[in-house]
């Protein structure tokens, strides 16, 4: 299968503290991986890293085999084709649920307005937000907020999704009905990137689980091999604190 | 009678006493405009991420200097004194006899601008990191992120404080009669010198100050409710289509 992102030997630091090291992975088409770990074990700067919203301290990031972080690369042009959702919503605080979903495509892709506001709808439809168009960020629900900030990175038409911790900032009610969306995207065949702390939704949904600890990638493998027959002695634990809450 | 020395200032003078509060309005607006713009690319310039290296970064640090010793000056010197400094300086400088209205407006335009420029740079800082990483995660450059995110948001956030440097200037023009400028202060001024009722004839542009300063005030607090829009949104019914937004 073809990989879509190819991440070799990325290292990470913060000042002294070394977030990242020496990691590789990769994300192949259609697939979805979910990256679980403790707090503080280098998840979400990992994905953080992959659209450069941090800056990679070394190694490389091979984006349909083109090193991204090469000199010359246009990283504008490659974070379009990147869907980032982040666990605060980030929504567009000035513009309603349809220009947030529409300015990205009109600024960046240079589409026009009738066609951004086409896709929109239709991703808008995916979500079930497709009725709040006029609404403002600050007057509807997080639950409502994050899914039409995936509305708003499917409108980019993306080829990787990434998902860092989506249903983290929710209150319990809301968490389902974002991940019913995350499981439709699945079914589609999307290709997703998912950090994550809910392990059920992981388990069910992924094509591949990786385990992170400590800023390297203690262990990976199916879902059933990570959460059924976890090799290594860091995975069993983590797993036996998580799952017995 | 006091009161009738009023009534008899104002029937004898009124055209007076019109001119003097529209070249006020008028100096003051227009400084403010003018101010409110120097600020918001002087706030927006030294809100710009310093490169790592290179000559860029040599050419931000020299404007941010000459920007922050702009905004020092004119913060820590009174306008009264940058007027005679302005106006008698281009004329020893230049050997230009500077229009005394132009003399005016330059000088409220950059008093205020070195003020907005703090007030912009503090409306830039406080927005939510967050809103400038979604900005970049679908593939904005700097200056769309900030034209299409970032600024929109300031702008609504400095809007009171901007209304405050209006009404500000609207009292402050009054020192610009030291170099003749012929605004409220000045032609009261000349109005007293003619009947020599000072407390009568300032009475009156007391009341004209506190009218034009008021309904400054309260228009912009319209301003910017109608800003904000209504606090309700439409829900659309499954029979409505959005076609008008």
């Amino acid at each position: 299968m073809e990989k879509v992102i190819e991440v070799q030997h990325l290292n990470k630091s913060f000042g002294a503290h070394e977030v990242l090291k020496d990691i590789d992975f990769s994300v192949h088409k259609g697939e979805v991986v979910s990256i679980i770990g403790s707090s503080g074990s280098g998840k979400s700067t990992l994905l953080r890293c992959i659209n450069l919203l941090e800056k990679p301290g070394g190694g490389q990031i091979m984006f349909h085999g083109e090193n991204i972080l090469d000199d010359r690369h246009d990283i504008f042009a490659y974070r379009q084709k990147l869907g980032m959702v982040f666990q605060q919503f980030n929504l567009f605080e000035n513009h309603n649920v349809l220009k947030n979903c529409v300015v990205g495509q009109i600024k960046v892709l240079k589409r026009t307005k009738e066609e951004a506001e086409k896709v929109a709808m239709k991703y808008l439809k995916v979500v079930g937000m497709d009725k709040y168009i006029y609404a403002k960020p600050k007057q509807l629900s997080g639950g409502q907020k994050q899914r039409v900030a995936i509305a708003r990175a499917l409108s980019m038409e993306p080829d990787v999704m990434l998902f860092d911790e989506p249903t983290s900032a929710l209150d319990p009610e809301m968490v389902g009905e974002v991940l019913k969306v995350m499981r439709e995207l699945a079914e589609i065949g999307l290709t997703m990137l998912i950090v994550t702390h809910e392990m059920e939704f992981a388990r069910e949904v992924s094509d591949r689980v990786v385990f992170m600890d400590k800023g390297v990638i203690a262990e990976e493998g199916s879902p059933e091999q990570i959460f059924n027959h976890p090799q290594q002695e860091r995975t069993k634990e983590f797993l036996k604190r998580t799952l017995s809450l | 009678m006091s009161f009738e020395w009023i009534v008899r200032i104002v029937s004898e003078n009124w055209p007076m006493f019109l001119r003097g509060a529209g070249m006020t309005l008028f100096i003051a607006l227009i400084g403010t405009v003018i101010g409110a713009v120097i600020g918001l690319m002087a706030g927006v310039i030294r809100t710009i991420p310093m490169p790592e290296r290179g000559p860029k970064k040599l050419v931000l640090k020299i404007i941010n200097i000459i920007l922050s010793i702009y905004i020092e000056f004119f913060r820590g010197t009174p306008m009264i004194v940058q007027a005679m400094v302005i106006y008698y300086g281009s004329a020893l400088a230049f050997n230009i006899d500077m229009n005394v209205m132009l003399a005016a407006v330059i000088v409220v335009s950059i008093n205020t601008g070195a003020y907005m420029a703090e007030i912009v740079r503090g409306g830039i800082v406080s927005i939510d990191k967050g809103q400038y990483e979604a900005a970049q995660a679908i593939g904005m450059n700097h200056f769309q992120t900030m034209t299409n995110v970032v600024l929109p948001q300031v702008i609504r956030n400095i809007l009171p404080a901007t209304g405050n440097q209006f009404v500000i200037n609207i009292k402050d023009t009054s020192v610009l009669n030291v170099i003749s400028v012929s605004e409220l202060y000045f032609l009261t001024k000349s109005v007293a010198g003619n009947n020599f009722r000072y407390f009568e004839s300032f009475f009156v542009a007391c009341m004209i100050y506190f009218v034009m300063t008021f309904a400054v005030t309260r228009i912009l607090l319209y301003f910017e409710r109608k800003l904000d829009g209504p606090d309700n949104y439409t829900v659309l019914n499954e029979e409505l289509e959005p076609k008008k937004i």
